[in-house]
Formats: C-alpha cells, structure tokens, sequence
C-alpha cells in the first residue's frame, strides 16, 4: 500500500463548507409548512403539579397544539441503556407528569406556526406548582432528608464496589498514607451547536424522517422507535451536519422523540431547535464526583493501594449512559501505575440537577485526576520530585500487556518514553532551576507534570451496553469513484478525510476521488456512532478492512482480465500488473460493473461491507507538563509554558491529532480554571447564560507545545489507539497540579477546581495575614 | 433566544427619531448598534413594542475637531474610535478603551453611544469619559442640553436622560501637555465584560509633578465613578511608585462593591485597588 496520503498533514476537506457556513445543521434544513415547537419548562427544581392549565395558549395566534404530560402517555420512557446491579431507575417520561425534578424539565410543549408564536403562546400557559424542598448536594443527599423519588426511600441509585486486591491490606503495609477530599465539579459539555430535532411524518408512506444532531443515529433510530412503537425500518434518522457533541449527544432525548410524535399527530413537519439557555439547563452535564482518596506509599515511593470513595452526582434521571459513568472512573484508577490493590466504592445519588452522563473523557478524566493528584500527594509526603514518584511506579514497556487491579489489560505502552520526551521539550531541569529562583524572590511559579493513559477505541462488545463493533461499505462506482459508508458519526472529528486517506492509498486514488457518507440510516448499514474515541480505531478499522476485501475483488477480476495468475499480480499507484501487462483500478472497476468478462465464480459490482469487533480496548497514553505563575496581588495565573507529548498510536492525519489534542487541552483549561455548573441552595441554575458560565475563548489558551510517540496498538490492523479524549484526560491534572505547585510554598497540597483567581487571592491573603499575625 | 413581538421603525434622522419616541413614549426602546438591547430582548428580559432605528443615521456617525474640543457622535461604532488616527493623536485614552471591548463584530456593530446610554455597570465606556471628564450632549423636545458625565451615571441600566431625550454627542476636552494615559481592565472570563476597568488621565507640569488627574472606574460598583480620592492624592505628586500605592489605595473610598459568582465585593475591593495602581503606573510610564 503506498502511503500518499496517510500520515501526513491533510488539511480537512469538510471544512471549506464549515468555514463559508455553507454546511447543513438541522436548523438549516427547511421544509415547507413546517410547525415549530417550544418547551415550557420548569422554574423550579423540585415540585408536584397541581394544575396546569393551557386554555389561552391553545387559543393564542398561530396554535396548532399544546400537549402535557397526560397527552403523551402513549411515548414509551426516555431511555437508559446502562446497567449496574441493584441500581434503581426512575421511569423517565418525555413530559414532566406528576413532578417537577430539575430547572428546565419540559413540562408542556407549544406547536405553532411560527417559533415567535410557540413562545408566546408557552408564556400564556399556567402552571401551579406546589414546591418542594431542593436536593442540591450529593454528599447531603445520600445521607438522608427530602427524596427526589419517593418510591426508591431514598436518593440513592446505587451503591457498588469494584477492584481487586486487598485493599486494606495494602494500605496496613504502606510507610504512609495520603487521604485527601477531591472534587471534579459539574460542567456542561456546551457544543457550539445546540440538539435541533426536525421531524417529517408522511401519513399515506407511514414513514417518519428524522433529523436531529446525534452522535448516534443507528442506535437513537432503534430507542425512538421502541419509545414511539413504531416500526424502525420505517424511522430514517439523520444526522446532518453535526457542530460538536462533546459525548452531550451520545444519547436520547425526550424531545427528540416527541417532536416525531407531533409531526405525526399533525402531518406536518416539526420543529424544534433548543436554545443555549436550554443547552444549559436540559442537555446533560458532566463529571460531578466528590471523592474522597487514601493512597498507600512505601518510603521509596511504591504505591501499595489506592481507594476512592465517590459520591456521583446522577442528575435527577438517568439519560442513555447516566449510570455507567462512574463505572469507568473505577476502571481507570491505576493510572498508568503498578498498584496492587484498588478499591472503589461509588454511591450514585440522586439530585434536583440535570442528568449527568458523558462529556469528554466521561469518567476518566475523573479517574486520572484522582490518580495523579494522588501521585503529587505523596510525591509532596515523601519530598519527592512528582516525575520521580510516577518513574517509580510505571510499568516497563516490556511488561505489556499489563494487567491492573481494575480488570484491565493495557494493549501496549512506553510511559517512560513519552515522559522522557516531554520532559526534554520542557527542559525541566531548567523549568525547576527557574522556579527556585523565581521563589528565592516571593514569586508564585508552579510546575505541574500528569503522565496519564485512558481508555478509548470502544469497544468490545461484551464491555458495552449496545453493541461495541462498527461497519463500513466500500464502494468502487463504474468510474471508480470511492463511496464509503461508514456506521461511525464523526461531528467534527475530521473522519470524512482520515477515512478518505485510507481508501485513496489504499486503492490508488486521489483524495479527491472518496466520499464519505455518513448519518443517515436509510443509506448507511447501521452502525454504533462516534464516542469513546473509537471513530477511527474501531470505525476507521472496519473502513480499513472493508477496502481489503475489495482490492482483494479487484486483484482477482484484474488477474482475470490479465489473464495472469491472481497470486503474482502486483497493485502500485492504481494499477495493477500481471504478465508483463498492466490495467488500472478505474478498467478493472467499470469491467466489474459491465460484468461482461468476469470469472465464473464471481459476483458482480465492486464492494465490500465489513463489521468490525474489537477484541480489547485501546490505552493511549503521554505527558503534560504546565508552567505558570499566579499573579500574588490578584490571584491571576499567566502561562509560561505548555507541553505535551501523547501517543495514540499510529497516526494517520497528524494535523488531525493536533487539533483533536488542542481542543482537548482547550476543555481541560475550562475544567481546571473557568467552568462549573452552579445551582444555588434552591436547585436554581445560577451559570444559566454563556455570559455567567466561562467556557475558555482563543485568548485563554497559552501557546502549546505539542508532540508525539507512536506505539501502535496489536488490537487493530492499523494499529491507531484513538485521540479524541486525551486532551481533556491528560490535561486538567496537570493544570491544577502547576497551580496547586505555585502556592505549595504557602503549605498548600490541594486546591478544588475551578481553580479561579478569586480562590487563589484569597489563599495567598489568608497566608500573609497568618505570617503578619 | 426568542424575542416578543415588536414593531421596528428606522428612523429618517435626529428629529425624526425623537418625535417617534414622543409618539410612542415608554413602549418603544431606541435601538443604536443593539449589543446590549436585542440580548436582553431575545431572553425576554426587555420587552418593547416599537424599536426605534437611530444606529444608522449617518449624522450621528463621526469624530471631529471642533473649537478646541473632540466631538463625537453618539452613533459612531467603537471600532470607528479604535482606528481613528486623529483620536489615537489627541485622546489615546479612547481608541485604547475601545480596543478593550467586547470582541471584533462587537466593535464593528455596537456604538459609544449606546453603551453609555445603556449605563451598564461593568461596561468599557463609562470609565473613559468619566477620566476625561466629558461632557453629553443630549437633546430632546425641549431642544438640547449638555451634561457633564460625572452627573450622568445615576444607577445601574439608569442615566440622567430623560425618557424622551437622545444622546447625541460625546464632547471631550482633550489634556494638552506633558500627558499620559491608560486604560486597564480585568475581563470577566465568560462575558467579556469588566469585573473592573480602570481609565486613567494624567496631566503633569514642567516640574514633572501631577498636574491633573482624572480617574474613572467601571465595573466596580452599580455605576461607573470618579475616583475623585485618588485624583487629589495625585495632585502634585511625583508619581513615583509608593505616591501612586498611596493614591490607588483610595481607588474604593465610599463606594459599595458589586459581587457575583465570579469575584465576591471584597476580591472586586482587591482587584480595584491593585489595577488602578498598575493603570497610574502605566499612565505615568506613557507621558509624554
């Protein structure tokens, strides 16, 4: 396979349309007579309806409808494809019926002929509410006091231990033991496309068109035909121009499903495109585990075990994955670290809040904070340098695959490596001369170091809830045009070009000459979706192995046509050559469509499908390193340097990689120091607007030194780990660990994110009033 | 992000746009650039039922030299202000404020005019011509009169127009001598806007001590303000570096802090005080 494209830096060719904002997001797509939907939604986190009463709205201008809960009782529950033993599950109703649970739950929905019309007329309805205390705090509400479910007795979903290893053992045979409260607060994933759902019924076909900005269009066909209990094959879901998702449309939402319902009561096309306002209150969040870690170390810095006991916040329902996301925390709780014990006891519980589930990293990044914030505590018990506690405890690259006390094994590994590589770009010798000095003069300078690995490529199917494989068709057209169609979703990853990469090397063609479809399911074989970094690991793999069978086709019908033996037939630069003859890709693909000459025992036409399942996950792995100062009058942070080295594997767009890295490190900077989701003691949503809720801008972003190690992974033919998480996995540790370094003069261990300058100001204030005092 | 219903008339110029505010009296809202209005409208926050066009009137569009004054027209886009070679001569003040303001588009569409007007309490604006002393012409149906700026900042979103005036021009005197200027502002990470922004004037004599000084302070409090405290402190003085702790120290004398999720009174106390004294500082390095 000759390597014209892959591996090299192509720039995306999606994004000229992006760019000129000539591109199809579901608000873009007008159909004529369409009605429009607006959600009434509540204003309070925790009430029983007493009546509500729709009178005027339904006579308001421009009214088609208004529905409320008791009219939609036919729609199936939104919902959750995740299990864990004993959990309890709400029944989840697209429309709010007896109780309100969280600020923003729908409780009506306006349809009109007009969006200004549907809003007003939703203002006109009238709901009496009869309120209730709010369950704000996780840790408060497993203990005891209002329940959010009054069945379940109790605001606990479940409680559940995972790891191996004696845990208390270990940690009796640690020198020391560090325990510490940690906080990975509430985020939003915030996609700069809000969900939009557009809905097309035709009565006389008995066939429902949906569009709806989705990272899985296969798997969400399936739900919204269950909950609408309406045939599958007669949903078309697409998925059009996806702008970002962030694992925020890795589910299935109420509306999603009742805007279909609605177009098909009414016959006409439906509406709706959620506003920011409701982005924040009604899309799910992220994170929000409130953990408590005791780490185990022996004098030469060994770690002997490692527990974490969590409160994870569910939200108020559980969405599509809700559940699991803990789950994954618990995998990931060794790091990249040989620890021999690991415990980790969850209780899930119950709050007046949005549903969380999974955004960016979902549940790793919880994990590798932990882990690393844990190696910088007892690198600081033991007076270590935290480079020499984390060498201490990797694993060497020999000893791959490695088995850890959560049950996995790492594919393959070089923890060492990307270290070295980091710390060279760093200069970190140099970096830590500097802060001395820098400290010898009262400045606040921090250094802060996270070597992490995460889990991606997802995955296996026995791992997953709904299936972990993933599909893709290659098709040569009669004049040898490429199309794929791939069962992955990507919605900004940049796939429509990395998989084009792979079938114009890999059948010898220009880039120019692929297409790439995808998100429709009445053109593409189902498939599972874009998530969990599995896009070209898993996706890109079937691509990958759908392009074998077909040159494997085409070797053959070319040996035909060379009349040469099929064995000694060479394929180079799109041709292939035989007995001293040659024919091109483009002879070979219109003789297999002629069929005129074909061999006996050979089919027509010039594709392949291949499902792909994964037999392990994937484990890619680096270093960050930050280098900042905290401003000691204001609390303000100034970068001075950012590095990263990670591997992913083999790469095939590297320009690809950096921007999925860049972003990545774009969120964690939110996590770290901006963004938290804030509800006030009233369950009322306080960070409601982007003007009160900081996502980072262009100008937060120090400049970032970025570059790889490639260690392929066994587990796919390509030998790709995945890449699309990383940033937000391997960053937020190290950003919070510089900071966090900056004021360890001050005798400061751990600060909570997000670490703003107010929190800092008032740390470094706090130490000089005790020094002056 | 969807508005109520409103009706929207252009207006043809000045006396038009103020006999249409006559005619629809509180129910109509003057729309200039629309960056603080149509936000507030699309949550519902504000509800007019007549927008009255002015951003596009030509006649309140322009900087200008006059009688030894700057005078600039209430409609005349911040981006207008950034990039004029006559204010970036006179006035640096101005254009460095504006350079400070929202992000490019904002520039290109919101106007000073409105922005003042507004009276938002964390808005760019106000500090500036607050330091600079300006004066507001505004005129209404009993034809015009001037306002000095110190008296025209009454509250937060609340200004000394009266319901049926339009503000029209913004007059300043620019400082002539040995003169330096800065403006200073601590970005709140998600709006933009300032947590507190200092505008800072500095006027010194042949002796290179502080002549004049004039300090404007936005963001800080419900209204933007004078911080008359520090500006005597700086009269006379040498502008050194302990002389300017001294004066910044007054940054906040008798003024009541706002507080948000993102920095509490005291911190806002804090910020005030640290960056008007790293305004001076930078206004004192700058004269020239």
């Amino acid at each position: 396979m000759a390597e014209n494209y892959v591996g090299k830096r192509i720039k995306r060719t999606e994004d000229p349309r992006l760019i000129q904002g000539l591109a199809h997001y579901v608000d873009d797509i007008k159909l004529p007579d369409t009605l429009h939907a607006v959600f009434l939604r509540s204003i309070h986190a925790h009430a029983r309806i007493k009546k509500i009463d729709t009178a005027a709205a339904a006579k308001a201008p421009g009214v088609v409808a208004v529905y409320t809960g008791k009219d939609v009782q036919k729609i199936g529950p939104v919902p959750c494809g995740a299990a864990v033993p004993d959990m309890k599950s709400p029944e989840h109703r697209v429309l709010a019926t007896n109780k309100v649970y969280f600020v923003g739950h729908p409780v009506a929905v306006v349809v009109a002929t007009n969006r200004y019309a549907a809003k007003d007329a939703a203002d006109l309805i009238e709901v009496d509410y009869e309120e209730l205390p709010a369950v704000v705090n996780e840790e408060k509400a497993a203990q005891g006091g209002p329940v959010i479910h009054e069945q379940f007795g109790s605001n606990i979903a479940y409680k559940l231990t995972a790891g191996e290893g004696d845990i208390e053992a270990a940690l009796k045979s640690a020198d020391k033991i560090v325990k510490q409260k940690i906080i990975n607060q509430r985020l939003a994933p915030i996609a700069m496309e809000p969900r939009g759902v557009l809905a097309r019924y035709y009565p006389g076909e008995q066939e429902l068109t949906l569009w709806t900005s989705t990272q899985i269009p296969h798997l969400a066909r399936t739900q919204i035909a269950i909950m609408l209990g309406f045939p599958e094959n007669k949903i078309r879901l697409i998925a059009p121009e996806v702008g970002g998702g962030f694992g925020s449309k890795l589910n299935v939402y109420a509306e999603e499903a009742l805007v279909g319902w609605i177009s098909m009561q009414t016959a006409k096309p439906v509406k709706w495109i959620e506003t920011r306002r409701e982005n924040l209150q009604a899309t799910i969040h992220g994170r929000a585990q409130t953990g408590y870690i005791e780490i185990g170390c022996k004098k030469d810095g060994t770690i002997t075990g490692f527990r974490y006991n969590v409160f994870a916040d569910m939200g108020s329902y559980f969405q599509l994955l809700t559940p699991a996301i803990p789950t994954l925390t618990g995998l990931m709780l060794s790091g990249c670290y040989k620890i021999p014990a690991i415990q980790m006891n969850v209780t899930a519980v119950f709050t007046n809040k949005m549903s969380t589930d999974a955004y960016r990293g979902a549940g790793r990044p919880e994990a590798t904070f932990v882990i690393e914030r844990a190696m910088d505590l007892v690198a600081a018990e033991l007076g270590m340098d935290v480079v020499e506690v984390r060498r201490k405890n990797f694993p060497r690259s020999d000893e791959f695959p490695f088995k850890t006390a959560t049950g996995l094994f790492y594919d393959s590994g070089d923890y060492e490596l990307a270290l070295k590589k980091a710390l060279e770009m760093a200069n970190y010798a140099k970096l830590r001369e500097g802060q001395r000095k820098a400290r010898s003069e009262g400045r606040l300078v921090g250094i802060g170091v996270s070597t992490y690995v995460e889990i991606c490529a997802i995955g296996p199917s026995a791992a997953t809830p709904a299936g972990g494989w993933e599909s893709a068709t290659v098709r040569v057209e009669p004049t040898a045009k490429i199309t794929i169609l791939t069962g992955a979703s990507p919605h900004g990853q940049g796939q429509e070009t990395s998989f084009a990469q792979l079938a114009a090397d890999h059948l010898g063609v220009g880039i120019n000459d692929v297409t790439v479809i995808h998100g429709d399911t009445a053109v593409v074989q189902y498939g599972i979706g874009t998530f969990g970094s599995r896009g070209t690991a898993v996706g890109g793999t079937a691509v990958y192995l759908a392009l074998e069978k077909v040159k494997d086709k085409a070797t053959k019908l070319a040996a035909h046509l060379l009349g040469a033996d099929a064995a000694k037939v060479s394929f180079k630069d799109g041709k292939f050559s035989g007995d001293g003859k040659q024919i091109t890709i483009q002879e070979v693909a219109l003789a297999a469509h002629l069929a005129r000459n074909m061999p006996p025992d050979m089919e027509p036409g010039l594709s392949a499908i291949h499902f792909f399942e994964p037999k392990n996950f994937t484990f890619p792995f680096g270093t960050h390193i930050v280098a900042l100062e905290i401003d000691r009058e204001t609390g303000e942070i100034k970068f001075d340097r950012y590095v990263a080295v990670d591997d992913c594997g083999k790469v095939i767009n590297p320009l690809l990689v950096d921007g999925q890295v860049q972003g990545g490190i774009a969120q964690s900077i939110g996590q770290a120091l901006y963004e938290e989701v804030v509800y006030d003691d009233q369950g009322q949503l306080i960070t409601g607007t982007l003007m009160d809720y900081a996502v980072p801008k262009a100008a937060h972003i120090p400049w970032l030194e970025l570059d790889r190690t490639e260690t392929p992974t066994p587990v796919n033919p390509l030998g790709a780990k995945g890449v699309g998480e990383a940033g937000t996995i391997g960053a937020t540790p190290a950003l919070a660990a510089a900071v966090i370094d900056a004021l360890a003069p001050l005798g400061v261990r751990h600060v909570d994110m997000p670490l703003k300058p107010e929190t800092l100001w008032r740390i470094i204030n706090q130490h000089k009033k005790a020094g002056a005092a | 992000m969807i508005p109520t219903q409103f009706e929207y008339i252009a207006a043809k110029n000045l006396d038009d746009a103020l006999s249409l505010l006559a005619q629809h009296k509180d129910h109509a809202k003057l729309l200039a650039g629309g960056h603080s209005l149509l936000p507030a409208m699309k949550l519902r926050l504000m509800q007019p039922q007549v927008l009255i066009d002015i951003g596009k009137l030509k006649d309140l569009s322009y900087i200008r030299e006059e009688g030894g004054q700057l005078r600039i027209g209430a409609m005349t886009t911040h981006y207008q202000i950034e990039s004029s070679d006559l204010l970036h001569r006179l006035c640096p003040l101005l254009p460095e404020t504006a350079s400070h303001l929202g992000d490019v588009q904002v520039r290109n569409k919101g106007t000073i005019g409105g922005s003042l007007a507004h009276s938002d309490p964390a808005a760019d604006w106000p500090a500036a011509i607050l330091a600079l002393d300006a004066e507001l012409v505004v005129k209404g149906p009993k034809g015009e009169r001037t306002i000095k700026a110190g008296q025209f900042f009454v509250d937060m979103l609340t200004t000394a127009l009266d319901s049926q005036e339009i503000l029209r021009e913004i007059r300043i005197t620019p400082p002539k001598g040995h003169v330096g200027q800065s403006y200073m502002k601590v970005r709140h990470p998600a709006s933009g806007f300032a947590v507190v922004g200092i505008a800072v004037s500095l006027t010194l004599d042949s002796a290179g001590k502080c002549q004049s000084a004039g300090v404007g302070i936005t963001g800080a409090s419900a209204k933007a303000y004078r911080a008359s405290g520090v500006e005597s402190a700086l009269k006379g003085s040498a502008l050194d570096d302990k002389s300017l702790s001294a004066a910044a120290a007054h940054a906040f004398d008798g003024i009541t802090a706002n507080a948000d999720l993102y920095a509490s009174a005291e911190y806002r106390k804090q910020l005030t005080e640290v960056y008007t004294r790293r305004a001076l500082a930078a206004a004192a390095s700058r004269v020239k």
